[in-house]
């Protein structure tokens, strides 16, 4: 072979192989399969979606950013009224405790790219990690000298962070409720009873954003599309409910009826929000030029917390980073082919127009969901009483739909949804005081969450297995009371409130 | 040297400078505190000194909690009632106790802070509140000399701590009717009363 030959043969080996790794290394927007061949093991169902993006959590050189996990995570460990935060042990007699798990460092029980040791909640430790500081539990409650070390937090009784549900006197306080509720009803959005009360603007009526509090964090990337380097928009907005001959839509769009119907029966038309507020936002102070498509950041405008849930969910988690879209094609979990290449933005759940919440709490979901669960919803009661809602034959708040339970109002000042369906997912205790005990008993909530079938049934059947701590709760303070003392400080016996909250 | 350290060190000195010039102005503020660094001596205040200011503080703010917001609302007669679990109940504050030990944990959280603080007791309603070490040789101390306080240096996991107890007493009814017939209190604690040292402030300053 001639020298020229083997000079071809090795420029084009040189070129072919820097082209494929070229491909290969991660970008900010890569989706390529070669690309992960950098990652060193694969990553858990929190962080695959954003895998890519390694300066999420990692430095330059490699090293793991500690203060990366509580970018995304810091509000709902507050949330959660975490019960080993890092405060409690910066004292410095904690520090033999610490020799054994640096609990300051969430990475000491959440390593990540190592899928042959990680189990539920991305745990990265034993299982049976509470023993290290826990030895003594069998002579402080001796109901739980038998147990195993590795049954603590598997058993449906406590967890690491979210005891929020599961402490002695909450337990104590919701002993012996029925398992279903008096007056069974979740909140309603005060739009929904503004709505049903036949008029006025669901919303204050002001010219500015609503500029709705969050204190959720998102991650920190030059690409963020939702931080500074986008002009500040401004959505417009009359101060009284606009009929369709106040639209100020464009002329070759006017001529859709039907758009203008959907709009004007919009709570954004008795809101007054007109075609122009969404479509050619203000930017910086001046007009904008009009566009069809309406970006997240500008829902955000008036509904700051709704989208900051969202893009602290696996819905918008990639957004937040500043990755492209997600996709169900690109989710772990089963998703309907035919919804493969769906794009998830606020649009996704919510067809423009319409914004018809009762589409987006079912609807919109099993158009893509496919799993056992989300296919299982139709055949469960919380299904008949969501349609017996919708119908109208049943009081508003009665039904049940994914987004009761996974997309739940929550109440801080004015009730909205938190559309970080995660928040309140793992572990499935986090769902019991926001979802639950609005129409069940603390221990009918807690069986059922603690029984694997349901989940797999979406809560078809009646749970079939029982978790022991409210029996426990209840014989440590009747222990307590038989002992003579005069229990000035004790929680008096649970009452049975029809509405726990 | 750890940066909380250096911190703390630096907190010491320019404490200290500021003590001085307030002694010899009679008044604490308007001077440059880096005009005096420069002038003066780094002698600083002692890590008792400092302990026994920063207990000071504490107490004052944890007595006018007490007696200006848990005592008056309970004498009007007020809707809004103490509560151990106020985070769940409604229309509920919380213990002067618990906003004691609140107030810790932001310090803790506060790398600038450059000192911890604990209300620790060998009986402890609460099991991550038990002494240990030498925090019970300084409630045994204060036990036996009620109008004393305990000083010590120590070291813990290789580093060395200033570590000042001061006594926590039964001051008022509430304090001592709940910690006698809490649920999570011991057969072996004490039944407290009036004037009883029930626990003890810890202050502990890192030297190194």
């Amino acid at each position: 072979m001639s020298n020229v030959t083997l000079w071809a043969i090795w420029l084009l080996l040189t070129v072919g192989l820097g082209g494929l790794l070229a491909c290969a290394v991660p970008t900010s927007d890569s989706t390529s399969e070669l690309s992960t061949v950098f990652l060193p093991g694969e990553t858990t169902h929190g962080h695959y979606q954003i895998e890519m993006k390694c300066a999420a959590c990692h430095e330059p050189g490699g090293s793991v950013r500690e203060e990366s996990c509580r970018d995304c995570h810091a509000a709902e460990l507050r949330q959660a009224r975490d019960t080993h935060p890092e405060s409690k042990f910066r004292d410095p007699t904690k520090a033999k405790l610490l020799q054994h798990i640096d609990a300051r460092s969430c990475i000491a029980c959440h390593s990540e790219h190592v899928p042959e040791r990680t189990h539920a909640m991305g745990l990265t430790l034993p299982t049976d990690y509470c023993f290290h500081c826990h030895q003594s539990i069998g002579e402080d409650r001796p109901s739980h000298a038998a147990f195993q070390y590795d049954s603590c937090a598997t058993a449906g009784c406590h967890n690491y962070h979210d005891n929020t549900a599961l402490y002695e006197n909450f337990l104590l306080k919701h002993a012996g409720e029925p398992d279903i509720l008096e007056s069974p009803l979740l909140r309603l959005r005060r739009s929904q009873t503004v709505g049903r009360q036949g008029g006025g603007s669901p919303f204050r009526s002001e010219r500015q954003p609503l500029g709705t509090r969050s204190d959720r964090k998102r991650l920190p990337t030059s690409s963020d599309p939702t931080t500074s380097n986008r002009p500040t928009e401004t959505v417009t907005r009359s101060t009284i409910q606009l009929t369709i001959d106040d639209h100020d839509a464009l002329s070759s769009h006017a001529s859709d009826h039907s758009l203008l119907t959907a709009w004007v029966e919009s709570s954004h038309a008795r809101a007054g929000v007109n075609c122009s507020g969404c479509h050619q936002p203000k930017r910086d102070g001046g007009a904008s030029r009009w566009s069809d498509a309406v970006g997240h950041e500008t829902c955000r405008q008036c509904h700051a917390s709704e989208v900051d849930g969202f893009l602290a969910s696996r819905h918008g988690m990639r957004l937040a980073a500043g990755l492209s879209r997600m996709q169900p094609s690109n989710a772990r979990l089963p998703m309907k082919s035919s919804a493969a290449h769906e794009s998830l933005t606020c649009n996704a759940c919510h067809p423009a127009h319409r914004y018809d919440t009762a589409e987006a709490a079912v609807a919109a979901c099993l158009k893509c969901h496919d799993d056992q669960h989300s296919r299982e919803y139709a055949g469960s009661s919380h299904y008949r009483l969501w349609l017996a809602e919708v119908s109208g034959k049943a009081p508003a708040g009665s039904g049940v739909s994914c987004a009761s339970c996974h997309l739940p109002r929550t109440e801080d000042g004015r009730v909205s949804v938190e559309h970080n369906q995660n928040a309140n997912l793992r572990p499935k205790e986090k769902m019991v005081r926001s979802v639950c005990l609005n129409c069940h008993g603390l221990q009918f909530s807690l069986d059922a969450l603690a029984d694997p079938q349901l989940t797999a049934n979406c809560y078809s059947t009646p749970p079939s297995v029982h978790v022991e701590s409210l029996d426990m709760a209840q014989s440590w303070f009747e222990s307590k009371s038989r002992k003579g003392r005069s229990h000035k400080g004790l929680p008096g016996p649970a009452a049975k409130p029809a509405q726990p909250h | 040297m750890k940066p909380h350290t250096r911190t703390f060190l630096s907190a010491v000195l320019l404490s200290g400078s500021a003590v001085m010039l307030a002694g010899a102005t009679g008044c604490g503020g308007g001077s440059s505190s880096d005009a005096v660094a420069q002038t003066t001596p780094p002698t600083g205040i002692t890590p008792q000194k400092f302990a026994d200011a920063v207990h000071a503080v504490m107490m004052a703010d944890r007595t006018v909690y007490a007696k200006q917001v848990v005592t008056r609302l309970k004498k009007q007669e007020a809707p809004v009632k103490p509560s151990e679990y106020w985070q769940d109940e409604e229309h509920t504050i919380p213990l002067p106790a618990q906003m004691f030990r609140m107030g810790a944990e932001l310090v803790n959280d506060n790398p600038e802070a450059g000192f911890t603080y604990a209300l620790k007791s060998k009986w402890p309603l609460n099991p991550q509140n038990k002494a240990e070490g030498v925090e019970i040789e300084g409630l045994e101390y204060i036990a036996e000399h009620p109008d004393e306080n305990f000083y010590k240096t120590e070291e813990i996991a290789g580093a060395n701590y200033f570590t000042a107890v001061y006594a926590d007493k039964a001051v008022a009814e509430a304090c001592w009717s709940c910690h006698n017939g809490h649920a999570n209190r011991e057969v072996s604690y004490p039944e407290f009363k009036a004037g009883d040292v029930m626990g003890g402030v810890v202050v502990r300053i890192p030297l190194d």
